[in-house]
């Protein structure tokens, strides 16, 4: 296990790298707030995506409100585009059990029926408990149950992972 | 012991704004932003009260409040029930706890009461089980919560801040639950000067106690105010000695473009609803640019999703 993370932003330039090949012109580029909509700014600027960025706020759709509540400051979800027929590139900083994932599926489906969606995330720590695999990843690490990977922006607009 | 709250402080029930504390309220129109943008979506719902059963006990008879209640638990995907006992076992004498009892053990989630008796929802919220809420949807002449919600939501969104606002209430402060609910809100927010005007008959003794200044004359009270708020004039007050006609009123209480004029061009105008047009609001105001009578409708529903998305998540208490 390692004691610390690579760069966010060398494994945002890898991430972007990996993705550049397959992305068409009609591809929407959503991030997940908060940490995963940081990735997708910067890998809307790398690829140069003509489309406009969405944001993801799930809070509306975790399957653990009954037990935690409602987040106090919710964001509105934006997706300033037709999601009819569109080709989503869904974009998160950690995959880890999937749920988020799961969660963000089912409201990019209340906004409309996309033709498809790939998943890219920054990190794959391990650990899922849902069939969900990401189709770009900027780093596979195995992290235990017991500690949580985080991103974090500081005023400067810099990125950082750190395990906690 | 403080019936709306948690030991731990977040929502339990929403009985009345008097007490409830400032955070709670501005939780609850940060909540309601978020909620703004659900109406304008392909599905306009959210999964957060998918097989949260919710009832919408009507013991006095409403259209607008009912129906933004309905909406809103709808667009939480929540199953509702309307039911307006007026016309149901109330008059075949089943007391009011039998009808609850009843419900609970159809699995009710959460009750949205409106009775004509102030206290009654207070009343159902001390009986009812822990993983049930209440929200008193209007309760005599004591409050409606959400109503003053769904206000502050109004002028918020409208003015931005609350520290900086004269705000008026015209009418019928004295039968006016609306006009309770408001005042409290209003103070806790912060507004520095609240005005109610209205005739003597109509404005309860000791109303300042609340903390607001009272205008007998309407054009000294509007002067300089950035929100005029005109309560409904309720018909069967005409019939007492409260008043000696709908005229008569509309002439010295009524508002009107020249008496809105003394408020300013920045003013907005809010009313609960439903409207007496020529008795307490003259139609070129109602229907003016000033107005926001309708947005608050549509904000209502926002609000209401707010609250009963903070009821219904989390621990049960």
């Amino acid at each position: 296990m390692p004691a610390s993370l690579p760069d966010a932003n060398t494994l945002i330039a890898r991430l972007a790298d990996a993705i550049a090949p397959t992305l068409t012109p009609d591809t929407f580029i959503v991030g997940i707030h908060t940490g995963g909509a940081w990735v997708a700014e910067r890998l809307h600027a790398l690829l140069g995506c003509r489309q406009p960025l969405g944001v993801l706020d799930i809070s509306f759709y975790r399957d653990d409100f009954s037990r935690i509540g409602l987040h106090p400051q919710v964001k509105p979800s934006s997706l300033p585009f037709e999601l009819e027929g569109g080709t989503i590139l869904l974009v998160d900083d950690v995959l880890h059990s999937g749920r988020t994932v799961r969660a963000a599926m089912n409201e990019l489906f209340d906004y409309g029926r996309p033709a498809s969606i790939r998943l890219a995330v920054l990190v794959d720590r391990g650990g899922r408990e849902l069939p969900i695999r990401p189709d770009f990843v900027g780093l596979t690490v195995d992290i235990p149950e017991h500690q949580n990977v985080n991103l974090s922006r500081l005023d400067d607009g810099h990125l950082t992972l750190s395990i906690a | 012991m403080n019936l709306q709250l948690t030991e731990d402080g977040r929502l339990r029930h929403l009985l009345t704004l008097d007490g409830l504390p400032r955070a709670i309220i501005t939780q609850i129109l940060d909540t309601a932003e978020s909620f703004m943008d659900v109406g304008a979506r392909e599905v306009k719902k959210v999964p957060l009260l998918r097989g949260k059963s919710i009832f919408n006990l009507f013991f006095e008879p409403s259209t607008r409040t009912r129906t933004t209640f309905e909406i809103a638990a709808k667009r939480l995907s929540a199953d509702v029930v309307n039911l307006n006992i007026a016309t149901s076992s109330q008059t075949k004498g089943e007391a009011i706890l039998d009808t609850v009892d009843n419900l609970a053990a159809m699995h009710a989630d959460m009750f949205i009461v409106r009775h004509a008796q102030s206290g009654a929802a207070h009343f159902i919220a001390r009986h009812v089980a822990p993983h049930i809420s209440v929200v008193n949807a209007g309760d005599g002449r004591h409050a409606h919560p959400t109503q003053g919600l769904l206000d502050m939501f109004t002028i918020r969104r409208y003015k931005g801040a609350f520290h900086n606002l004269t705000v008026a209430i015209v009418g019928d402060v004295l039968h006016s639950r609306v006009a309770r609910s408001q005042i409290h809100a209003l103070t806790t927010l912060g507004v520095p000067e609240v005005r109610v005007i209205g005739p003597k008959t109509l404005l309860p003794t000791g109303v300042e106690q609340m903390g607001v200044k009272v205008f007998h004359d309407m054009e000294a009270g509007l002067r300089g105010c950035d929100v005029v708020i005109m309560l409904r004039l309720q018909n069967e007050r005409m019939k007492g000695a409260l008043l000696p006609s709908a005229q008569e009123y509309f002439k010295f209480f009524g508002l009107t473009p020249e008496k809105l004029a003394l408020a300013g061009p920045g003013a907005i105008v809010m009313h609960p609803g439903p409207m007496n047009r020529g008795v307490e609001i003259a139609s070129e105001v109602a229907d003016g640019p000033q107005s926001v009578i309708l947005p608050q409708v549509t904000y209502g529903i926002a609000v209401r999703m707010a609250v009963m998305a903070m009821l219904a998540g989390g621990p049960s208490a």
